[in-house]
């Protein structure tokens, strides 16, 4: 690899070669501002936010452009601030960007740009035309193209991520919009809802129908777990509320998914609030189910083997394991039937 | 998988056997879909269901449920009668090349054909010219090899083909099978399994008895090999199991031949369940222990590409609830188990000391970098793929092996071939995907999806409630009229307990490693007269 070292506001940084500014920046902690670069996705340079100036000339989007031995990258100068507010005031003024009714709020990447820059009401455009709303069509995604910036993350998820492009742009100028398939409500098109374009929109235009009514997004709270489903693995940021009620689940980077997740893993996880959870041990008496202690049902549960173990030997008692447990407790289960009952009669569902 | 996911990117094309994996591993799947219609990458498909996978594949095999060794079979025929196998990798690296041959020469293209249901033979030649090119090719596979009773064969067909082609010890190639549940890798790790203790150690040897019995401070360690699932049903219809402990498993639902499994739980002394749920099989327990589900505790998975990582806690436990492991200490120390594991983590370092491929796993490295087994000491990095420069057992072996015909055929009376699978929209049993709302919306209900010419032969409409019989039972289910499917074959979901699957599956099982065949057996369709 060659290592490439400039400066970026006088500090000296390196890279590699391929790299961009923007990434380099971002490694080094200076925060550049950016809305349609996506580290998972390809490189845009559309929305023109990131441009820093380089060798004390030239403005360029950050985002796309290469490291280069010896250059000189200032992130933040007043002609730039001028030019960001300029781009954040006109992608305001095309949409209709109320915080209070969006579901984003509060981690909208857009609303943290207008508050960074101190951006205040604007008119709306003239060319502006109201667009569509799909909040019905889809029991997993929502949509509101009045809150969309185009910075085309959700249809490079699409295409790059689930593959399965679904998302493209239509028409032209103030009237480009985004398109489902040929032009179909999300719930009536070939969407697979793995919800990877709403995960990466910066904005409120694409969001989860899971989110409605569980509390502001900053009352949220965050904890990573590996998925119950299959055997890829996939790490994922669960979001619950204040009353532990699942909110979201989101594709967590550094896992095997690389951020991604099927619609398993998005949006399978209400069982365990399910009124169908058991939360009490339960003895069948008379053949009925009666909720016992626990102190009862495992005193019972004990005698009853260790009965049958004295009686019929311990190969007469056999226990099934779960791939759906830990680790730690398929080792405890092995060695509790190999072991406590002394019978290696210990399987579980690896062939099934 | 003896290789890695993020490999995917490093493989020039891949070869898809008995895997649907878009809707069975999807993030997998979308993977594979990057590099072939983003990047250009090769793609051959064999699969008896035109799977989404099918559309995007260079060449694609609609071969009849049972035949996969017969086409891997063919595809090394031409490999080598076309000379174009990796020969240095084959004479430095394998051994038994002689004998395979042998065995291959009468797989010609037009044998095999025929024994697939392939139109063209000449496509089984183009596509193992493509697979010579292809530097190097991975393949994937899953239980769509696995579930016959030749499921240990088509194993090794795979490895077969991937040696003559010198495509496993390098990155991006390998021998890939996409594990189906969470941590079904980690459970067999741990030696959830008849056989072997932790990291496939035998039971039936001395010295890992002393090791264990030494590690365990008992002395009663039995070296005889136990019960496979169906072997301990069996046994328990016969007399010789008097009680089962089950933690987390349905087999009313996933296990072949549905009447014979409830019969098996009936004939019991004792049934204890422990479950986040009141399942299809805890009804027939005695006594019901309710478990946490996987949010409400910590603990270590493994994934399909031998990754161990960690669990957080997210979520505070349901009513009275308990961690599996605390619930298997708490029965243990009832008999007399002398355990005093406070948490998870203390029952991990417990396994680090008795199973070399985890000796140096902790829960920090699982938590925050990429671990894969085998990492046998703290410093080591892990294992990111098997076979580098030499196999685990010195030199590759080729096996020779035969085709043989599933279990049971079709016949005048059961026409029909039945598979069955799973579903993107659900899981397993369904006992946590048809309680979650989305999903259950997808998909309510389960079906069977019927070739347009057999639906027309009888005269079944798309939606209409048909009966499904095999020699075990019978099921009505709602058909799915689609030409996905091969004629005179028909595929079943086995999510769905008012349509279950497993009512007709067979539960005739491979001699060597007792899967169950769960992807062909002989059914009959009929439409339901009002």
């Amino acid at each position: 690899m060659d290592t490439i070292t400039f400066t970026i506001d006088n500090k000296k940084v390196q890279g590699e070669r391929g790299q961009t500014v923007l990434e380099v920046a971002l490694k080094n902690g200076i925060n550049i501002p950016y809305l349609c670069y996506h580290p998972r996705i390809s490189k845009t340079g559309a929305c023109r936010i990131c441009l820093v100036r380089i060798n004390g000339t030239m403005l360029k989007a950050s985002c796309v452009e290469p490291i280069v031995e010896g250059m000189n990258v200032v992130t933040e100068d007043e002609e730039i601030i001028k030019i960001r507010k300029f781009i954040l005031e006109l992608l305001l003024s095309d949409g209709d960007h109320n915080c209070l009714y969006c579901e984003a709020n509060g981690e909208c990447e857009f609303q943290a740009l207008i508050q960074r820059y101190n951006i205040q009401e604007v008119k709306p455009s003239p060319t502006r035309i109201p667009k569509k709303i799909d909040y019905e069509s889809s029991n997993a995604l929502r949509r509101n193209e009045n809150r969309c910036i185009l910075c085309g993350r959700c249809v490079k998820a699409c295409r790059e991520i689930q593959v399965s492009n679904v998302w493209s742009f239509a028409e032209r100028g103030s009237e480009t919009h985004l398109v489902a398939d040929d032009d179909k409500r999300i719930g009536e098109s070939s969407c697979v809802k793995c919800g990877t374009c709403a995960q990466l929109c910066p904005t409120g235009a694409l969001t989860f129908q899971t989110v409605i009514g569980r509390g502001a997004n900053w009352e949220l709270k965050r904890e990573t777990s590996i998925c119950i489903y299959c055997g890829v693995g996939c790490k994922i940021d669960f979001y619950k509320n204040k009353d532990n009620i699942l909110v979201k689940a989101i594709g967590n980077y550094t896992g095997p998914n690389n951020g991604h997740l099927c619609v398993k893993g998005r949006f399978g996880f209400d069982f365990v609030h399910s009124e169908k959870r058991l939360k009490k041990p339960l003895i069948k008496k008379n053949g009925v189910f009666e909720e016992a202690e626990w102190d009862e049902a495992l005193d019972l549960v004990a005698k009853k083997l260790t009965e049958i173990k004295e009686k019929y030997g311990p190969d007469s008692i056999a226990g099934l394991s779960s791939a759906k447990c830990t680790n730690e407790e398929n080792y405890l289960m092995q060695k509790f039937i190999r072991s406590i009952i002394g019978t290696n009669n210990i399987d579980h569902c690896a062939r099934l | 998988m003896t290789n890695s996911i993020r490999e995917i990117p490093q493989s020039a094309g891949f070869l898809i056997i008995g895997s649907n994996t878009t809707e069975n591993h999807p993030v997998i799947g979308s993977m594979i879909k990057n590099e072939v219609i983003n990047n250009g990458k090769k793609l051959i498909v064999v699969d008896p269901r035109r799977i989404e996978l099918s559309r995007y594949a260079d060449y694609y095999f609609q071969i009849k449920p049972g035949t996969n060794i017969a086409i891997l079979n063919g595809f090394m025929h031409v490999l080598i009668t076309e000379g174009i196998y990796d020969k240095e990798y084959v004479n430095t690296r394998c051994e038994g090349f002689e004998q395979m041959a042998k065995v291959l020469e009468k797989y010609t293209p037009e044998y095999v054909a025929d024994i697939c249901g392939i139109d063209n033979p000449q496509d089984i030649v183009a596509a193992a010219k493509l697979m010579a090119s292809l530097k190097p090719m991975a393949l994937y596979y899953s239980m769509g090899i696995t579930q016959f009773v030749s499921g240990v064969n088509g194993v090794k067909s795979t490895a077969n083909l991937q040696m003559l082609l010198g495509n496993v010890g390098v990155p991006g190639g390998g021998v890939n099978p996409l594990r189906g549940q969470n941590n079904v890798q980690g459970a067999c790790d741990m030696g959830a399994l008849p056989n072997v203790y932790t990291a496939y150690q035998p039971v039936s040897s001395e010295e890992n008895k002393a090791k264990f019995e030494a590690a365990w401070g008992v002395t009663n360690l039995s070296t005889k090999p136990g019960f496979t699932i169906l072997e301990m049903f069996n046994n328990a219809i016969a007399g010789n199991i008097k009680a089962i402990y089950a933690m987390g498993e349905n087999p009313v639902m996933s296990d072949p031949n549905q009447h014979h499994v409830i019969e098996a739980l009936k004939s019991l002394e004792f049934f204890v369940v422990q479950d986040i749920f009141l399942t299809e099989t805890a009804q027939f327990a005695h006594v019901v222990l309710p478990a946490r589900s996987f949010l409400e505790k910590e603990g270590t998975v493994t994934n399909t590409e031998r990754r161990v990582q960690l669990m957080h806690k997210v979520l505070p436990p349901v009513g009275e609830a308990k961690e599996d492991w605390w619930i298997v200490q708490e029965v243990a120390r009832r008999m007399g188990a002398t355990w005093d594991y406070k948490k998870a983590e203390d029952i991990f370092e417990e396994i680090r000391k008795v199973t070399p491929s985890y000796a140096g796993i902790t829960y920090e490295k699982a938590d925050n970098s990429i671990i894969q087994w085998p990492c046998p000491s703290y410093d080591h990095p892990g294992t990111q793929f098997l076979h580098k420069d030499k196999f685990s057992r010195g030199l590759g072996l080729f096996t020779p092996i035969e085709y043989t015909p599933p279990a049971e055929e079709t016949d005048f009376e059961y026409p029909m071939i039945l598979t069955t699978g799973r579903i993107l929209d659900h899981f397993h049993t369904g006992t946590m995907t048809r309680k979650s709302k989305v999903l259950d919306e997808n998909v309510h209900e389960g079906f069977i999806e019927i070739n347009p010419n057999d639906a027309h032969n009888y005269n079944i409409e798309n939606g209409e409630v048909i009966s499904v019989s095999t020699r075990r039972g019978s099921i009505r289910i709602k058909a799915m009229v689609t030409d996905k499917i091969k004629p005179n074959t028909v595929f079943i979901p086995f999510h769905f307990f008012e349509a279950c699957a497993n009512v007709l599956t067979n539960d005739a099982i491979d001699p060597a490693c007792k899967i169950p065949e769960y992807k062909v057996c002989a059914c009959r369709i009929e439409k339901i007269e009002a």
